[in-house]
């Protein structure tokens, strides 16, 4: 059946089986495929994607269920100011190792910091225990959380004072 | 990232050099191991051939300046494209910021690795491999930069300096770019011996320098060999035989072919494949199939019958590796006398990136695009199952998403190309993560049996070590199995003590044909060291002695192991008092090059569960040449460790492997991670490996940080919590 989805700010149309989940129609279909196969069943968020802003399992995330939600992947992270926090943070920190998992961790963090701007270590336990990384890079994945989240705050506060002068 | 092998005659390396300086149109410098046989060749003279040229690694420098480092070793998260950037840029006197890379085409006789022979990035070998190699290749380029500028100006060359990319008259101070001599340089002669810098006026090796991957894996653009999507591609799924060594006896894919999206189920000697429009439609193709294997000899197969065959190999004379000393004169006029037998489980590597190989065979070629640790090795493969010269095999690497021993095998690629025959078009072969869990070249069971002598101190006299396990160099890297024993298993047997009698065997216990044992993170002394470190601490506590001051008291005669482990243990507290139910655990070793201290702090809840809080490690891995890589790979290292320690196990039932997935074979995860703090010891040694020892040493101490809260010894892993339970 034809669906047509709103991915990256962009409308794509194409013609699968309802049940397909996102995760496929992303990468084999339309071609994005910085979104990625871990596992299938939701155990590994390296398929993590923003659907509405909220982090989701796009591997069993059914192409039907999406609707007129706006979906984001991570190659239109940058666009958000979390997302560009986030991925200075990681660079800055040097993050990544193999890297097949980051972009699952930034998405995942993303979504966190939506959310909660100052998470506390808990806080990010909760959200990024879904994410796993082989490599081990979660020492500074929680690093990197904490420093995005730093420069979110002082963007905020100098972004205040730049309007009250 | 890619290449092409040679269209015509057989890739020699003369072509290889000519092609790309007509690309390049510079200087394009090729070098070989130990600097000792030189090569460069100009457009405009004849090649010199120069035997035996078996360059490791390439400099080209274009007319416009820019560098590109072409990089034999393959990136999966260890750095080693940074680290070569900065070794080369350092000699070159240029900023590695500025500098390209390209990743080597698949070339033993090119790009083998000198320690091992071939073209292989594993063993933690890439950086020992090249720290001369690619500063000699640097420094030469630099050489003939000078030595061009120098006959340009026609003045001598002592008088000029190289300086971020540009020729100087020191005394004038006028310039020219390493592009704009690039041409002449390429037509002089190869310094024999380029002076390497002195690691003291080193501007960016030895300091962290910005990993060069980081920009393209955080945005989504890397390209995993997964990612991989050739104009007009099919996707598709396998399912290999279940049970090991069984064939395939039947398919009905008469539902299968109904699925939308489904364009082809394709059958081989032991799997079959779904072909369709996307992976998911393969996957409910695959699932659709009515499938009948012969399962062959090992349908009843247990891990019971395994564990009982590696048991019964500890009662087995084994392979005498070394013998120091008199260990059976020892062990008779010992005062006591400690036995122990331990047993590691089967390990599934679990990358990431589950496996991948996308294949287009064409009437008489063959492109092949994927992620590989051992390129040349896939390539070979590749041109055997298309029936074709390697010279009509066209192969691409990619980034890999973990290695870890995994990539190091090639079976996924013969099967891609046998399943891609039979397909028109480029067809990209996926593993689904319970085909990649259930078909690893697994870290096989190893068991080993200790014996010690002991004097009335409780002091060893004598160290006897059984090692059980299967072979796996005979087959993986014949020159690393030396009159049957493989020199990679028994390595770090015995710890850096100075133990009077020492004796070493191996007793040889393989899987059943079928069940792959592979390498894994840390190959032999990931296996040893745990129960080296084992039985050290469990020997301390039995002679009433602090477990560190215990083994220091040993290693009058090796300092740098020593020094790392009192440095992890100061910076660690050791000694220091815990609350009831945690405690600390040490493990010290050689090796990979480098020498390990590290100290781990556990709490064993009253579940039994045990959590790691905090593992602190002290490194003496030579010079470093970038320490924010070297601490990376001991986190990671170190993570790695921790999920075998603690849940690490695939168990076999019916011949198949009963573990699909991370809700069966559970990793370690955000909450779980310790703190982890890595102290590097400053040295001026030659750099050693810091990908794998990490691994080694975290199980160790972690095995023992358990035993020291609940004075239970580990005798096997992973850990059983239910043996821990608060009483």
């Amino acid at each position: 059946m034809s669906y047509s989805i709103s991915v990256n700010g962009e409308v794509r149309e194409f013609d699968v089986d309802g049940d397909t989940p996102l995760l496929w129609v992303l990468r084999d279909v339309l071609g994005l495929t910085g979104t990625k196969y871990g596992c299938g069943i939701a155990f590994c968020g390296a398929c993590t994607v923003h659907v509405n802003g909220a982090a989701k399992r796009s591997c069993v995330m059914p192409v039907s269920s999406i609707g007129t939600a706006e979906v984001r992947t991570i190659e239109a992270l940058h666009e958000t100011p979390e997302g560009k926090a986030l991925q200075q943070a990681w660079r800055e920190l040097d993050v990544v190792q193999c890297g097949y998992c980051q972009p699952g961790q930034l998405m995942s963090a993303a979504g966190l910091l939506a959310e909660n701007p100052r998470p506390s270590d808990k806080d990010i336990d909760a959200v990024m225990d879904g994410n796993i990384c082989r490599c081990g890079t979660y020492v500074r994945i929680r690093a990197g959380i904490a420093r995005a989240s730093g420069l979110i705050s002082s963007a905020g506060k100098k972004a205040k004072s730049g309007a009250s002068t | 990232m890619s290449w092409r092998n040679g269209d015509s005659a057989p890739l020699s390396r003369r072509k290889f050099l000519g092609v790309s300086l007509v690309a390049a149109g510079g200087l394009l410098l090729g070098f070989t191991v130990g600097g000792r046989t030189w090569a460069q060749e100009a457009p405009a003279t004849p090649p010199v051939p120069v035997p035996p040229p078996k360059p490791n690694a390439f400099v080209k420098i274009a007319p416009g300046g820019r560098i590109t480092l072409v990089i034999p070793y393959v990136e999966m998260g260890q750095g080693v494209y940074t680290s070569q950037v900065q070794l080369l840029a350092e000699e070159l006197e240029v900023d590695p910021a500025t500098v390209a890379f390209e990743a080597a085409p698949p070339d033993d006789a090119l790009y083998a690795n000198p320690l091992i022979g071939e073209q292989v990035t594993g063993g933690s070998t890439a950086l020992r491999a090249q720290w001369i190699s690619v500063r000699q290749a640097g420094a030469a380029a630099r050489e003939m930069l000078i030595e061009a500028a120098a006959r340009r100006w026609k003045v001598p060359a002592a008088g000029l300096k190289a300086e971020n990319g540009r020729i100087i008259e020191t005394a004038s101070g006028r310039s020219i770019g390493y592009g704009e001599v690039a041409r002449e340089a390429s037509g002089l002669p190869v310094p024999k011996s380029p002076a390497l810098k002195a690691p003291e006026k080193f501007r960016f090796v030895g300091k962290p320098t910005k990993r060069v991957d980081t920009p393209a894996k955080i945005n989504g653009s890397a390209i995993f060999g997964i990612d991989v999507r050739p104009p007009g591609v099919r996707y598709a799924l396998v399912a290999a035989c279940p049970v090991f060594n069984g064939k395939l006896a039947s398919v009905d894919d008469r539902e299968a072919m109904k699925i939308k999206g489904v364009r082809q189920v394709v059958k081989i000697e032991d799997a079959v494949a779904v072909v369709a429009d996307h992976t998911w439609a393969a996957r409910k193709g695959l699932a659709a199939l009515k499938i009948k294997w012969n399962e062959g000899a090992n349908a009843r197969l247990t891990t019971a019958d395994l564990v009982a065959g590696a048991d019964a190999a500890m009662d087995r004379d084994g392979l005498v590796f070394m013998h120091e000393g008199d260990v059976n004169k020892a062990e008779s006029g010992a005062a006591g006398r400690f036995r122990a037998d331990f047993r590691q489980p089967i390990l599934a590597h679990a990358a990431m990136e589950p496996l991948s190989c996308t294949v287009h065979v064409k009437p008489d070629s063959c492109e092949v695009w994927l992620g590989s640790q051992v390129l040349a090795r896939a390539h070979r493969a590749a041109a055997e199952a298309a029936g074709l010269p390697p010279n009509k095999v066209v192969m691409h690497n990619y980034y890999l998403g973990g290695g870890f021993g995994r990539r190091l095998e090639i079976d996924y690629v013969p099967q891609a190309v046998k399943i891609a025959k039979q397909v028109e078009g480029p067809v990209k072969v996926t593993w689904s993560r319970e085909e990649d869990m259930q078909h690893d070249y697994y870290r096989y069971l190893n068991h080993s049996r200790v014996t010690v002598g002991l004097d009335s101190a409780g002091r060893p006299v004598s160290w006897r070590h059984r090692v059980v396990g299967p072979n796996i160099m005979e087959r993986f890297l014949p020159i690393l199995n030396k009159d049957g024993i493989d020199l990679d298993v028994v390595e770090c047997a015995h710890g850096p003590y100075d133990i009077p009698n020492v004796l070493i065997e191996f007793t040889r216990n393989e899987p059943p044909k079928g069940l792959g044992a592979g390498n894994w993170r840390g190959v032999g002394p990931t296996r040893n060291v745990y129960v080296v470190e084992s039985v050290i601490e469990e020997l301390a506590y039995r002679a009433g002695q602090d477990p560190v001051a215990y083994r220091l008291a040993m290693m009058a005669r090796q300092p740098r192991p020593r020094a790392a482990l009192e440095l992890a243990a100061a910076k660690a507290g050791w000694g220091k008092s815990l609350p009831k139910r945690s405690g600390r655990g040490a493990a010290v070793f050689s090796g990979f090059g480098s020498h390990l201290g590290f100290v781990a702090e556990v709490n064993v809840e009253p579940s039994g569960h045990v959590r790691v809080d905090r593992v602190v490690c002290a490194v003496d891995t030579g010079f470093v040449v970038n320490p924010d890589v070297v601490r990376a790979q001991m986190e990671g290292g170190i993570i790695f460790g921790i999920s075998a320690a603690l849940y690490g196990k695939i168990t076999v039932a019916n011949g198949r492997i009963r573990e699909g997935n991370f809700d069966t074979y559970p990793v370690l995860r955000m909450h779980e991670a310790p703190r982890i703090e890595v102290h590097i010891v400053p040295s001026s040694e030659e750099p050693g490996g810091a990908g794998e020892p990490g691994t080694c040493g975290a199980i160790a101490a972690v095995a023992n940080a358990v035993s020291a809260a609940t004075g239970k010894r580990l005798l096997s892993l992973p850990v059983d919590f239910a043996q821990l339970k608060e009483v």
